[in-house]
């Protein structure tokens, strides 16, 4: 079934009878070309591409819960490609072309929303810092725009532009960048890739890699083993236990990141807003409530459970920032298990295990990501070799010092 | 969350830096330019266990005592199983 207005316009004068399952419920057969092991936005948008654009459709998606239970469905939808450093733009920029076709691509409503992402500066040297930022993506083709305080103020005068300890000077525009609806992106992919062929196969965990002389030869799973020639591990927050039964270990620790949402509000910020001056985000979904996050928690952890003194520290830089938020009420909060990279970049390579391929250490980044680390994981997994755009995201990179360290902070990944 | 520092006693999550996984450091004797040299130094500052379960850390008391601790903690409950305090004396497999 395809989505069209004649298909909407039938099925309100047939009942709304007409709508199909989005995807088959499959069960894994006995042996793939590739199984990609998570069923997440970038394990199932790896299967769409390698079966759209790389001609494998012989694939299994295998995910230990129901697909989009993990950080896809836990974060805050927010999609960008404002980075500095020449390893990152081009790869964050590949993801937003992605985006700008996804619906079309994917003949599903992910409702990506180009509102724009605003981030604050409150200091001559941040304003320089952002002009850098700025001048480094336009340099690579992507959109910046860098306001003083006067646009900022047309664009969002609900900020508190008289804080007289953080003063907001301007901000860095990227236009382009905004939201989009997590589910969607899970749901579009799955059925994309479920219509070529794919089986994504739900309640399947893998509790085994199998290897024969140094080569992958499948997964044990609780259903069972699966052979497999190539397996690709696309788990961001458990990559390292996955790894582990690999006998790898990976520069990654997991940490937990909060979001929180409140009561619905009628339109107030048409825009995703950063604050310069603290760690925190905001931007206002659909359905009206106030999105937004800060901080990590700062101890290792897979419990998808935060603290409240990050909570407290989120609070007093949302007030901070837009002082109206203080009457506003939460409604919920969740935690996401990051894969924290120790230079805050991810990781898209081959392992030293013949067959085996790894996706992960997403840090903050993994849901914007979604279609660019799908299509380079693919293109990888699919020719043996780095789409160009995601040539420097390897797993030696730390070992041979090409680390791509976005804030400078070095190897500690609770700051990145 | 309440953190028990064996000098300070009960003291909040806010005052305490997190330095992540206890990585003992590599003998910094010999050839340190060598192959295998830089391959345990890669090896320590980069590379992690990262259990889902019991968990030996390195917390720095910043806004209190300002000593190093070795915390013991479980990642899937953020119970903590116990708190040490490093001293100078302790042997290197023990941090």
């Amino acid at each position: 079934m395809k989505f069209s207005g004649f298909e909407l316009l039938k099925n309100a004068f047939t009942g709304q009878t007409g709508w199909t399952p989005h995807w088959r419920k499959a069960e894994p057969k006995s042996s793939y070309d590739v199984v990609i092991i998570g069923g997440g936005g970038h394990g199932l948008a790896t299967a769409h591409y390698l079966a759209k654009e790389f001609g494998i459709t012989n694939v299994a998606v295998i995910e230990k819960g129901w697909i989009g239970s993990g950080n896809v469905g836990r974060n805050t939808t927010i999609i960008r490609s404002n980075y500095l450093l020449p390893g990152n733009i081009p790869f964050y920029e590949l993801g937003m072309k992605l985006w700008e076709g996804l619906e079309q691509e994917l003949n599903y409503n992910a409702m990506v929303s180009q509102r724009g992402v605003l981030n604050l500066y409150h200091s001559d040297a941040q304003r320089d810092a952002f002009a850098r930022r700025g001048n480094a993506m336009r340099l690579h083709g992507v959109d910046a725009e860098l306001l003083d305080r006067d646009a900022v103020r047309t664009m969002a005068p609900f900020l508190d532009f008289n804080n007289a300890r953080f003063p907001i000077q301007g901000g860095l525009l990227q236009r382009r960048g905004g939201t989009a609806r997590h589910d969607a992106v899970v749901w579009g992919y799955a059925r994309a890739a479920d219509k070529r062929g794919v089986d994504v196969v739900e309640n399947c965990e893998v509790i085994g890699l199998r290897q024969d002389n140094g080569k992958i030869i499948g997964v044990e799973t609780t259903k069972g083993f699966i052979d497999a020639k190539r397996v690709g591990m696309s788990v961001a927050g458990n990559s390292s236990r996955l790894a582990s039964l690999a006998g790898l270990r990976l520069p990654i620790e997991s940490y937990v990141l909060q979001a929180f949402v409140s009561e619905s509000l009628k339109p107030v910020i048409d825009c995703v807003v950063t604050f310069g001056a603290g760690h925190f985000y905001i931007s206002q979904s659909d359905k009206g409530s106030l999105v937004f996050g800060g901080d990590l928690d700062p101890y290792p952890s897979y419990a998808q459970r935060g603290s409240l003194a990050v909570f407290s520290d989120v609070a007093e830089n949302a007030i901070a920032m837009m002082p109206m938020l203080g009457r506003l009420r939460i409604l919920r909060s969740w935690g996401g298990i990051m894969d924290m990279s120790m230079d805050g970049s991810p990781i898209i390579d081959k392992t030293p295990i013949e067959g085996l391929f790894f996706n992960g250490g997403w840090c903050y980044g993994g849901f914007k990501a979604t279609p660019a680390a799908g299509f380079c994981f693919a293109h990888l997994i699919a020719k043996g070799a780095h789409h160009p755009v995601a040539a420097a995201y390897r797993l030696d990179r730390f070992a041979t010092g090409r680390v791509i360290d976005e804030k400078g902070a070095g190897p500690t990944p609770n700051l990145h | 969350m309440l953190i028990n520092c064996p000098y300070c006693g009960l003291r909040d999550l806010t005052e305490f830096v997190v330095a992540g996984e206890a990585v003992a450091r590599p003998d910094a004797h010999g050839d340190l330019d060598g192959a295998d040299a830089r391959a345990a130094f890669a090896d320590a500052v980069y590379l992690r266990e990262n259990p889902a379960g019991v968990h030996r850390e390195h917390w720095f008391h910043a806004a209190g005592c300002q000593s190093w601790l070795l915390v013991e903690r479980d990642t899937r409950t953020h119970e903590i199983i116990r708190v040490d305090a490093i001293s100078a004396g302790m042997a290197r497999e023990t941090l």
